[in-house]
């Protein structure tokens, strides 16, 4: 009897392990193989068939150094990070904490709106963006109409509007995509705890800082670090908005390292690992923060 | 009567409130909007600024059908989404549920390890997936463009964190009566977990649909071209015409759109799916 159930019991053991197998074996091969496969690339020189190990065996990592394009696109990319994730995150904030009351009217109407930008894919809104956007565009046509611009501007052609234009759009794409993060933390609130603090007297500000942000820490740090995941990987932007132009001034890391490995120049595999390898590194310390702060079950 | 004005006076103070929604409504709106009537206008009428609706739509859906093979794209995009969302969620949420429901230390411990694949960025394992892609001869193919992506630790995890509300006991009761063991999980977990496979689904689907990077490296041949890559064709040239653009944008959007006004509350679920609980 005893030994019947044992043997049960490892039956559905091994059974666990079979339904788990086949998604282990896959990310095993297609992205941890691959990473270690990357890193041992960028020891190489060459593409493709005819890759050689460099002399010294760090020489890609000590020529991005002096990568005068490497650098400018870790600017940018950062650029973006440090004026859009800040403003993009405090406006989803503010917007779910307006959607959250629950004397508002027309809420889906609202919520449904202002989430509508996640329904286009990347290149979708980037073309609408570029397009709108465009020297004979709609934006340079209300803007000569209303007297604001004598002539039409080239927003894309220049590299700071260019930066601008970037910024707007991906603040468009993403602010309803977070904002349904902190309105899905908002509502785990209990209501009574602020009409606990409304009877103490608390104005509303008060309330937001001192009761709403605390409760919220865990969705800003979660949306946050999500955030910088995505910006430090841009790519469908920078490929299709500005196509990393006007020479090169808006090119994010992705984008050059695409270039570097399947663009129109001199493919190097060695030297894109390498480059790869340092946004893994970057986007590595960041996600191990967001994993303690998502995974609260160990 | 004192109920009445004490309404009114509600709405009077979430004026501001109405106003700011109104204006961010708007502006994430209007790009839609103007898609939809750009489409149906010529270049000339976009540069002058015209945002109504023209009558052009035939003229641009003749030049974009002629420059570009539009239902070939729209095919391959139907094709390669539904495949890597029927693939996927079959094996993520076997995975989920082996580690949730059969969960033990050495699972426990291997399910950290998977997590770390979060933290790969795809521009990291584009190189090496290509050589491996193209070495198996999968460039072009449905396989080649979803192999790296039909598991996920995000789909793993969003199954493996919705399955702690399975009942344990449905299990335990299917043993006793003497289902076999795999049967459980088509016969028992799959329909229970309908939300989160509805999730999952339509998260997955846009996410499918979506990608550019990727198919822009295993999707050499113009024949297995995907909408995003066929729109990013469309802009490529020094003369673009805006027009035929946008209508091209529009067809890479009307699935997405589609699914999102249907699905709204399992597209919300399923992004933020795997973070709750």
């Amino acid at each position: 009897m005893n030994n019947k159930k044992v043997s049960v019991l490892a039956k559905q053991h091994r059974a666990g392990w079979i339904y788990l197998m086949p998604a282990t074996l896959l990310l095993a091969v297609m992205s941890f193989w691959p990473m270690v496969n990357a890193f041992l690339m960028s020891l190489k020189t060459g593409s493709s068939a005819n890759m050689q190990w460099n002399n010294p065996i760090i020489n890609n990592y000590l020529r991005m150094q002096q990568d005068k394009l490497f650098i400018r696109s870790i600017g940018n990319t950062f650029l973006y990070l440090i004026i859009q994730v800040p403003i993009m995150l405090v406006v989803a904030m503010l917007l779910a904490q307006l959607l959250n009351n629950k004397d508002l009217r027309f809420k889906g109407l609202f919520r449904t709106c202002v989430f509508l930008p996640c329904a286009t894919s990347l290149v979708s809104y980037s073309l609408i963006f570029k397009s709108m956007f465009a020297t004979n565009g709609l934006i340079n046509a209300l803007l000569v109409n209303i007297g604001i611009l004598k002539e039409p501007m080239n927003f894309l052609g220049v590299p700071s509007t260019a930066k601008v234009v970037i910024i707007l759009a991906l603040l468009w794409r993403w602010t309803g995509y977070n904002m349904v993060f902190f309105l899905a933390g908002l509502q785990g609130i209990d209501y009574g705890v602020y009409e606990a603090a409304k009877i103490d007297g608390a104005s509303s500000w008060q309330i937001f800082w001192d009761i709403t942000v605390p409760l919220l820490m865990p969705t800003i740090v979660m949306t946050g670090i999500m955030s910088i995941n995505g910006t430090l990987q841009l790519f469908d932007e920078s490929v299709n908005l500005t196509n990393g132009g006007p020479a090169n001034s808006t090119i994010t890391m992705s984008h050059y390292i695409y270039n570097a490995s399947f663009g129109t120049g001199t493919k190097n595999f060695g030297y894109a690992a390498a480059m790869s390898f340092v946004i893994f590194i970057m986007v590595a310390v960041l996600s191990a923060i967001s994993m303690k702060a998502g995974d609260k079950r160990d | 009567m004192t109920e009445k004005k004490n309404v009114s006076a509600i709405q009077r103070r979430l004026i501001p409130s109405y106003i700011f929604l109104v204006i961010v409504s708007f502006i994430s709106v209007f790009p839609f909007f103007w898609m939809i009537t750009a489409s149906t206008n010529n270049t000339v009428d976009i540069a002058r600024g015209k945002i109504w609706f023209g009558n052009e739509l035939a003229v641009n859906f003749a030049n974009l059908t002629a420059q570009q093979d539009l239902w070939g794209s729209l095919r391959n995009s139907f094709v390669y989404a539904t495949g890597q969302t029927i693939v996927a969620l079959l094996i993520c949420s076997l995975a989920g549920y082996g580690f949730e429901l059969y969960h033990d230390g050495a699972k426990d411990k291997l399910f950290s390890v998977l997590l770390l694949a979060m933290m790969v960025p795809q521009v990291a394992t584009m190189i090496p997936l290509f050589t491996m892609i193209s070495k198996m001869g999968l460039l072009n193919t449905l396989w080649g463009f979803m192999l790296p992506v039909i598991s996920t630790p995000f789909l793993i995890m969003m199954f493996r964190q919705n399955s702690r509300s399975f009942p344990v006991d449905i299990m335990e009761a299917a043993r006793i009566d003497g289902l076999p063991e795999f049967q459980i999980f088509y016969k028992i977990y799959m329909p229970v977990m309908k939300a989160t496979y509805a999730a999952a689904a339509v998260i997955t689907f846009m996410n499918a649909w979506n990608a550019y990077m990727w198919p822009k490296v295993v999707l050499i041949d113009p024949k297995a071209q995907t909408m995003p890559m066929l729109i990013a064709n469309l802009a490529n040239g020094y003369a673009v015409d805006y027009g035929m653009l946008m209508l091209g944008v529009l067809f890479c959007s009307i699935p997405t759109m589609i699914v999102f006004f249907i699905l709204q509350k399992q597209f919300a679920e399923g992004i933020t799916g795997a973070v709750k609980g």
